[in-house]
């Protein structure tokens, strides 16, 4: 019964991926495109946590932890860029 | 591990599932950018949460330690979802809107908006 929820997880994560590729491709505007990039960023850590569940190792936690940083950190610098066309001052 | 500890993780699970997928539907369906800002940061950081519940318990039942890699994870996450959703509503009101439709803000200084984008043009001359 967990696999089964496991593998449902993973898919509709998966799946949300996929959407917030195609609002990369297609956004409008360079904010719905960050938007969509940082949304992947936070699918792709649940995906992470999943798949540690699923295998049972810890390993996979730090992954998930330095992602978010990373993700995080890269999101407030694109944003920076479009509000003043620069980022470190 | 029981038949109760596997219903209730699988039931996190299924629920975080579902709250990731509709997060992501929202990022295609609602209509303009600033809608489009509510899916990603409320329902998407909520089902990273609901994982991330499932995962500590997962860990406590097989395992029966209880761990704090995942609080960790998700206080980080739910701590830097607004921040970025501020970020990203600044950039579009600076890009999109003008300053003569923006409210006033009742304190006789300007939007912080407007003000960057003073600074960013003195800065763009002396380039």
């Amino acid at each position: 019964m967990m696999v089964a929820a496991l593998y449902l997880a993973i898919g509709s994560f998966a799946l949300g991926l996929l959407m917030n590729l195609w609002r990369v491709v297609q956004g409008p505007d360079v904010g719905d495109r960050v938007l969509a990039v940082d949304t992947m960023v936070i699918n792709a850590i649940a995906l992470l946590v999943l798949y540690g569940v699923l295998n049972g190792t810890a390993v996979y936690f730090e992954v998930s932890l330095i992602v978010a940083m990373v993700g995080f950190i890269s999101t407030v610098a694109f944003a920076r860029f479009m509000l003043r066309s620069n980022i470190i001052e | 591990m029981e038949i109760w500890q596997e219903a209730i993780v699988a039931f996190f699970l299924v629920v975080a599932g579902l709250f990731g997928l509709v997060g992501s539907i929202g990022l295609i369906k609602l209509p303009d950018p600033m809608t489009r800002l509510h899916g990603p940061t409320k329902a998407t950081t909520l089902g990273v949460g609901g994982v991330l519940i499932a995962s500590v318990l997962a860990t406590l039942f097989s395992e029966g330690r209880l761990s704090f890699h995942e609080l960790l994870i998700s206080l980080f996450l739910f701590l830097t979802a607004p921040i970025t959703a501020n970020f990203i509503a600044k950039a579009h009101i600076h890009r999109h809107v003008a300053p003569d439709d923006l409210p006033p803000t009742g304190t006789g200084a300007p939007w912080a908006v407007q003000s960057d984008a003073k600074i960013a043009k003195a800065g763009d001359k002396t380039a």
